[in-house]
């Protein structure tokens, strides 16, 4: 079945074909960080765009992907790969434990973005204050490039690495789309009682979608610490990475397997041109980016994916014609 | 084989059923009918699962249900719609006939390819790319009934699922529902439309004010007295058969 | 162990900064009760209403109390604007994109502040924040003491307009039946748009109060919204009364908790109580409507 594969090859080819094209660190940079974030994003969308139980905390499965993998390998020396299963797991743990809770208590739309948030904004503050985390000082990874240690001195070959990881996702994405379990995550979506009337076992659809999702975000914490080499509670558990996994999805089509990726290029690339008009005014990207969210809101709410989609239908309609 | 005994169910202090049995035939089209806001809907929400009820159980082939949730029920082989329609509006026709089509098909293809054969049983195969939201009240109607036909129930409850159409759109319908049955599927129908109800129905059960009151042929139960003053108000009865009597002797 | 003095007066303390808190949450929980959303961009406008203040006093020489009457129309009519203008148009009546937006306006109130203000932490300095009121062993502050007073006088004259003027009664028709109310000939939009804009009116008067006492940062928002957030969830969304009890609780929580578990792990209370309140009794501790 081939349906939703072909775009992912192609947009995956095009981004590894550009280390032939340019040798410039600051796109490698650029990029990196938007896989990075594209990764967290897709957890979002598997559970947010995909599943409509929207997340203000997506910051906790970040965190504790991220402190997992530095715990590990600082206080344990555990190598980088099995540290990085350990984060998976443990992000999709806590995705479990979080929507059991919350999911059994029977939190929806807003109770439930804030009960997310409330558990990322918990695991901030102790994390801020434990000495296993490193407290307010934070962790650093020891400098050691090598595959093992899945730290790599050329930036091309993290891009490689982080590239990696999104098309992974993706392909999981759309396999899950295609999927009797996606149908009937959108079920869900749509009208719970509707879905359980017809045999969708509603809790069991939401924790495997919490879990899978937790576990996704959770690996982007890890390639995160694995090419900033750092990590402390404001960056790990912050509100900023709520906001961005949240954001990509909504701006990109929430919902749609390339959403998360294209949303994240779009706002740091439109993010990356406002900086360089309007100097270093501090915070000017974020109010582009949050102009952005209530622009497709109130216009676009299918996000660019979506536009595209109708832009195309309506050409198909005229050309059919 | 499908049995309701006894149930009782409160809300608050409103009580919505009270001591209502009922039991359904393997094969039948069984009907449920009472005035509004007799506890009908309430009912089926008991036996479909979304209400636990305050006492009294239900059974399904002699098995106690009472305490399965809803997608067990489901699995079981009981299908509900609902009075008001409870479309999935962001997908298309398909898309909503196929997540239904699930519950017995693992495969996407054999989930669609049900789906498509349900459409066309009910009359939807037209629709199949539209959205759920576009379709007119008639559309959503059998739309309701293709999503819970598709997970291949052994009993379907219809609730009202002629209400809101237009006497052509009834009269196009009816043989619908009795295809659904002659395929195998009992129907227990809660339904205003009496028409259909006498032209459906084996056996008829009513429920007025929490309590069933009567049961038995369309026939019969239409003559009762004691569903004549529920639908018309206490003494209707009386003054009817006055009339009645009034008339035979002129 | 601490003595019980030390706790007693740390309770009053906290109970002089709940009355603030309780401020702050009130135009919240109005906002949930009638709008049935959930306002993200409540402490953003908390911060940018405090550095209004802020800057009346540093341009102006305008002292934080006396700048209630201008800080209190200007954030009512703010709030109005926002409702009418850009919220409610922006999300075609989905309360999933409501939410949304406003957590966009908080991000955009909250980097304008720090792109125009810098991320430097300001108060307003004056002798009033030092000085003190001795009731019997314990030294209370004086503006934390206006603060209190002022925050409950103005928690009343909110539940008088709730309860006895005709937009109170125009409100809290459209907060049970908006379809009744739009009937009935009231105006839904607008009404909307006063309630959002009481909520914002409300914030002004907490940044007045708060300011003698306080600090602003553009960040400063987030704390608070926490704070709020966790006032209303215990106090029953869309309660006033509720708002006033929830948030006297959560300053008398934070400030023990602040003193038995140190300034950092202190919030923990906070987030615990929000979390519990929500899994296990989602409508609130006096679960009433407005
Ligand atoms: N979830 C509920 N909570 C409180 N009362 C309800 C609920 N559902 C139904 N009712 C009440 O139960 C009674 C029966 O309603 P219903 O079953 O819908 O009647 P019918 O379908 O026969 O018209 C009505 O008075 C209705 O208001
Ligand atoms: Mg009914």
């Amino acid at each position: 079945m081939m349906r939703g594969y072909f775009w992912i090859i192609v947009i995956t080819l095009l981004i590894a074909a550009t280390p032939l094209l340019t040798s410039s660190n600051t796109f490698f940079n650029f990029t990196v960080v938007v896989l990075i974030i594209a990764l967290a994003a897709q957890g979002w969308n598997l559970l947010g765009g995909i599943g409509g139980q929207t997340s203000f905390g997506h910051a906790m499965f970040f965190g504790i992907g991220a402190y997992t993998a530095s715990m590990l390998q600082t206080h344990l020396g555990v190598n980088a790969w099995i540290a990085l299963i350990a984060a998976i797991a443990a992000g999709s743990l806590a995705g479990l434990i979080v929507g059991f809770l919350s999911f059994r208590a029977g939190l929806r739309g807003s109770y439930f973005a804030l009960v997310t948030l409330a558990f990322a904004e918990l695991l901030r503050v102790l994390a801020n204050a434990s000495e296993w985390t490193g407290g307010a000082s934070g962790l650093l990874l020891k400098l050691e490039p090598s595959l093992a240690n899945m730290q790599f001195s050329s930036r091309p070959t993290f891009m490689l690495l982080a590239l990696a990881f999104v098309f992974i996702s993706l392909v999981i994405t759309q396999h899950i789309v295609n999927s009797r379990f996606g149908a009937h995550l959108v079920a869900v979506r749509e009208n719970e009682d509707a879905a359980k009337a017809l045999g969708v076992d509603v809790l069991t659809v939401k924790l495997k979608a919490i879990s899978l999702s937790g576990a996704m975000t959770a690996a982007a914490g890890v390639l995160y610490v694995q090419y900033f080499l750092y990590i402390d509670a404001a960056i790990a558990f912050g509100i900023w990475i709520s906001i961005e996994a949240l954001l990509a999805p909504m701006v990109g089509g929430r919902g749609r397997v390339l959403g998360p990726l294209i949303g994240a290029f779009t706002l740091h690339g439109l993010g990356e041109i406002t900086k360089s008009f309007a100097g270093r005014v501090p915070g000017i990207d974020l109010m582009v980016f949050a102009v952005v969210l209530i622009i497709v809101i109130a216009f676009a709410s299918a996000g660019i994916l979506g536009l595209l989609k109708k832009l195309s239908d309506r050409f198909a309609a005229k050309g059919g014609a | 084989m499908l049995q309701v005994k006894n149930v009782t169910m409160r809300f608050g202090g409103l009580l919505a059923i009270s001591d209502a049995s009922l039991d359904v035939r393997q094969g039948s089209i069984t009907g449920l009918i009472g005035p509004n806001g007799a506890g009908k809907t309430t009912l089926f929400a008991v036996i479909a699962g979304f209400l636990r009820p305050t006492q009294g159980q239900i059974a399904l082939f002699d098995k106690d249900i009472t305490g399965e949730e809803p997608h067990r029920r489901a699995a079981s082989g009981i299908a509900r719609t609902f009075q008001i329609v409870q479309p999935f509006a962001g997908l298309n026709v398909q898309e909503n006939i196929t997540v239904g089509a699930y519950l017995r098909h693992t495969k996407p293809a054999d989930a669609v390819e049900k789906a498509r054969e349900v459409a066309r049983q009910v009359g939807l195969e037209k629709d199949l790319d539209k959205s759920a939201s576009s379709l007119t009240v008639a559309g959503r109607k059998r739309l309701e009934l293709a999503r819970a036909l598709a997970t291949e129930p052994k009993i379907l409850l219809l609730d009202e699922v002629l209400a809101g159409l237009n006497p052509s759109e009834i009269r196009d319908i009816i043989p619908v529902i009795r295809s659904i049955r002659d395929s195998g599927v009992t129907i227990l129908m809660i339904e205003h439309v009496m028409q259909a109800v006498m032209n459906l129905c084996e056996h008829v059960y009513v429920l007025a004010q929490g309590k069933m009151i009567a049961e038995g042929t369309p026939a019969a139960v239409c003559n009762d007295q004691a569903v004549i003053e529920a639908y018309l108000g206490k003494g209707s009865a009386e003054r009817l058969a006055r009339q009645s009597q009034g008339e035979n002797h002129a | 162990m601490f003595s019980p003095i030390i706790i007693i007066e740390a309770m009053i303390n906290g109970l002089l900064t709940g009355a603030i808190y309780a401020l702050v949450a009130l135009g919240l929980t109005l906002v949930y009760g009638v709008l049935h959303i959930i306002n993200f961009a409540h402490g953003a406008t908390l911060a940018a209403a405090m550095f209004a203040v802020w800057g009346l006093n540093a341009g102006f020489g305008i002292d934080p109390y006396v700048a209630i009457v201008i800080v209190t129309p200007v954030f009512f009519a703010l709030g109005y604007g926002l409702q009418r203008f850009v919220i409610g148009p922006a999300a075609h009546g989905d309360d999933g994109n409501i939410l949304l937006i406003t957590l966009g306006l908080s991000i955009l109130i909250e980097n304008a502040l720090l792109a125009s203000f810098g991320s430097d932490t300001r108060s307003i300095p004056s002798d009033f924040a030092f000085s003190v009121v001795e009731a019997g062993p314990f030294l209370l502050s004086s503006a934390k003491l206006v603060g209190a007073v002022g925050s409950l006088v103005v928690a009343i004259l909110f539940w008088l307009l709730m309860t006895r003027t005709d937009t109170g009664k125009a409100i809290r028709a459209v907060a049970r039946e908006k379809l009744g109310a739009r009937l009935v000939g009231i105006n839904v939009g607008h009404v909307y748009a006063v309630t959002f804009g009481l909520g914002c009116a409300a914030l002004g008067v907490a940044a007045c109060l708060l300011m003698p006492t306080f600090y602003v940062n553009p960040r400063i928002g987030g704390a608070f919204v926490n704070i709020a957030f966790t006032v209303v969830v215990l106090g029953g969304m869309g309660s006033v009364p509720g708002a006033v009890a929830g948030g006297l609780i959560i300053g008398v929580v934070e400030s023990v908790s602040g003193l038995l578990l140190g300034e950092s792990l202190g919030q923990i209370g906070i987030f615990i109580i929000f979390i519990l309140v929500l899994l296990l009794r989602p409508t609130g501790l006096f679960g009433a409507r407005v």
